[in-house]
């Protein structure tokens, strides 16, 4: 043992900083190397955008602009809501082999592991956005919005990634097998992402489902996008997104870190 | 110092999942700088052990402590101490040997360079620099395994756990392994391993606990272990049938066992040097010519079925 070990004296909480920015990396590291989903990082919403604006966009009306424009702020949001998976599908790969165990035998912090999860699908859902919005730009997607409504637009989005992060987060934790979690946050995303304003507006659902639609988290988010990136009226969308994002923040991390260590000490 | 410098302490530890009782009260007490083997058949109870002695289970009565530091209250402090070496490999498979090496110094808290720099170290000792750039998911199961154990010494821990650390490795990594793990111990290190495999812990320990059913069964040095239903066996071989069948004709009481195929018979030895001149006398009698002769000491092979009524992995193996 030649080399003189030094350890780092910093503080504590400095310290768990540090823990998650290591685990921030090696899911990143992850993500990179993870060629298969990296390709559907940027495949699937330019796809997605593709299929819909050629599909649909005839035959729904938008009240006014065209449909692209309507469908760029729905796309995004769903996009998103659907790469949470990755997150719970991270976990859940994680719990299952013996890295956990090693990684709770070091003297870290037990969030580190699941920060590094969350965080790092920031990265990756901020780079679908960026080319989604490129894509968008092709085929004809106008924006409106100015240099501080485009911040608002990556705050909100940001708020929104973490905050359904955190809930697919609980799902990694609580399923038994990656198809679990696969079905598990089917049955959830699904309904909140069609149920919503992302792809035709609430006036044209039926009477039952409209309510629903109008009031869930998802469509506000929509909304507020929509209202920031081409200035359709905004309402009280962006504050009922924040009110809603923030909510789940507050509930999910704490069950998740409290899931977490459950499942692993038994 | 008189007292005993004792590292790894346990008293009267129980465990159950639900309704079964798989910890029934076990005691361990491992001194510094030595070497506890831990063995036991699958399903013993091992790795639950290993578990609770590591921070990563509870238990249900008893008392566990490493260095002074109870693993319930105290769980950081023993964090900062140990290092494990699970059953199944624990290294991430995305990232390469060098990557894994770096990450788990840079979260046992060791500054950047310190961590690059005994990540370098470890390669090197464990023949990994070839492969060092490479997935771990490349590795074959003998790298995987030592990348694994290298990764558990990155903040040089003095107290180390392995859990079955050569289960599934040919007998030339396991040799290797082996080195690797007599090295630690002559560097100073309290090391708690399990196995199944008698011939291991025969080798590397200095104590071995024999546990079965969540009990310890019997401890002592592998010499005393030995001792305990020691006494040595002399084995002959005939060249014909004809012989073979007079001589156990003519051994009587003496005989232990016979295999027919061989043409072997083994004689028990309660007083070696008595013994053995009785049973050469009797064949000389009835002048029955012997083609070879052989004096086995017991191993831990005997031992181990004498104390659990069960046949091991290893002779499985050798077959
Ligand atoms: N999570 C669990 N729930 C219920 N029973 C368990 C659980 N984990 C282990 N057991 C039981 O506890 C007993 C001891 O298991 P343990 O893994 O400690 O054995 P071991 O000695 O390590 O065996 P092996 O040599 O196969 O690794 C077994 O009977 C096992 O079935
Ligand atoms: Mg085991």
């Amino acid at each position: 043992m030649a080399v003189k070990l030094e350890i780092d004296t910093r503080p504590k909480f400095v310290l768990a900083v540090v823990d998650s920015l290591v685990m921030i990396r090696r899911s990143s590291t992850h993500i990179i190397r993870n060629t298969d989903q990296l390709l559907g990082t940027f495949f699937q919403p330019i796809m997605f955008l593709v299929l819909f604006t050629s599909v649909f966009g005839g035959a729904i009306a938008t009240g006014g602009g065209s449909y692209v424009n309507f469908l760029m702020a729905g796309i995004i949001v769903q996009t998103i809501a659907f790469g949470s998976t990755t997150t719970a599908i991270a976990i859940c790969n994680d719990l299952q082999k013996g890295i956990v165990d090693r990684f709770r035998s070091l003297p870290m912090s037990n969030l580190a592991v699941l920060n590094g999860h969350v965080v790092s699908d920031l990265f990756r859902n901020g780079i679908s956005t960026i080319v989604m919005l490129l894509a968008g730009l092709v085929i004809g997607f106008r924006p409106t919005a100015d240099f501080g409504e485009w911040l608002t637009i990556v705050g909100l989005l940001a708020l929104f990634t973490l905050s359904i992060s955190w809930l697919s987060a609980i799902v990694g934790v609580v399923a038994k097998s990656v198809e679990g979690v696969q079905w598990l946050t089917f049955v959830v995303i699904f309904p909140l992402t069609f149920a919503s304003t992302a792809f035709v507006p609430a006036e044209s659902m039926s009477s039952w489902l409209k309510p629903f639609a109008e009031n869930q988290p998802v469509s506000h988010m929509v909304d507020a996008i929509r209202a920031l990136l081409v200035g359709t009226p905004a309402g009280d969308s962006i504050l009922w997104s924040i009110v809603w994002s923030l909510g789940i923040l507050i509930v999910s991390i704490p069950v998740a870190a409290w899931l977490f260590k459950r499942k692993t000490t038994q | 110092m008189t007292k005993k410098d004792v590292v790894i302490e346990v008293e009267g530890l129980v465990k159950s999942y639900g309704d079964t009782e798989v910890l029934k009260g076990i005691d361990l007490t491992v001194e510094r700088g030595t070497m506890l083997a831990l063995l036991g058949p699958n399903g013993a109870g091992k790795t639950t052990t290993v578990r609770i002695l590591s921070t990563l289970l509870g238990f249900n009565a008893g008392a566990v402590s490493i260095e002074g530091h109870d693993v319930r209250s105290e769980a950081d402090d023993v964090r900062s101490v140990i290092g494990l070496t699970g059953q199944s490999a624990a290294v991430d498979e995305m990232l390469t040997g060098r990557e894994n090496l770096v990450m788990m110094g840079r979260l046992y808290h060791l500054t950047k360079e310190s961590a690059k720099a005994r990540a370098e170290e470890l390669l090197e000792d464990f023949d990994l620099v070839k492969a060092a750039g490479r997935p771990a998911k490349t590795y074959s199961g003998g790298m995987r395994r030592r990348l694994d154990l290298a990764v558990s010494l990155i903040a040089t821990p003095p107290v180390i756990f392995l859990d079955e650390p050569t289960t599934g490795l040919d007998p030339r990594s396991r040799i290797a392994m082996w080195d690797i793990i007599n090295k630690l111990k002559q560097n100073g290190a309290t090391i708690l391993l399990t196995t199944q495999y008698l011939e291991e812990a025969d080798q590397l320990a200095d104590q071995i606990v024999v546990i079965d059913g969540g009990k310890v069964i019997a401890q002592g040095t592998a010499k005393q272990l030995k001792a305990k239903i020691g006494k040595d066996r002399l084995e002959l071989t005939f060249a014909s049938d004809k012989l073979f069948a007079a001589a156990k004709k003519a051994l009587g009481k003496k005989l232990l066992d016979s295999d027919d195929t061989e043409r072997t018979v083994t004689a028990l030895l309660k007083d070696t040097n008595v013994d053995v001149r009785q049973v050469l006398d009797i064949l000389a009698k009835e002048d029955i010519k012997f083609e070879s002769m052989a004096v086995h000491k017991p191993t831990l092979d005997d031992v181990f079925l004498s104390l659990t009524g069960k046949q091991t992995d290893s002779s499985e193996e050798k077959a």
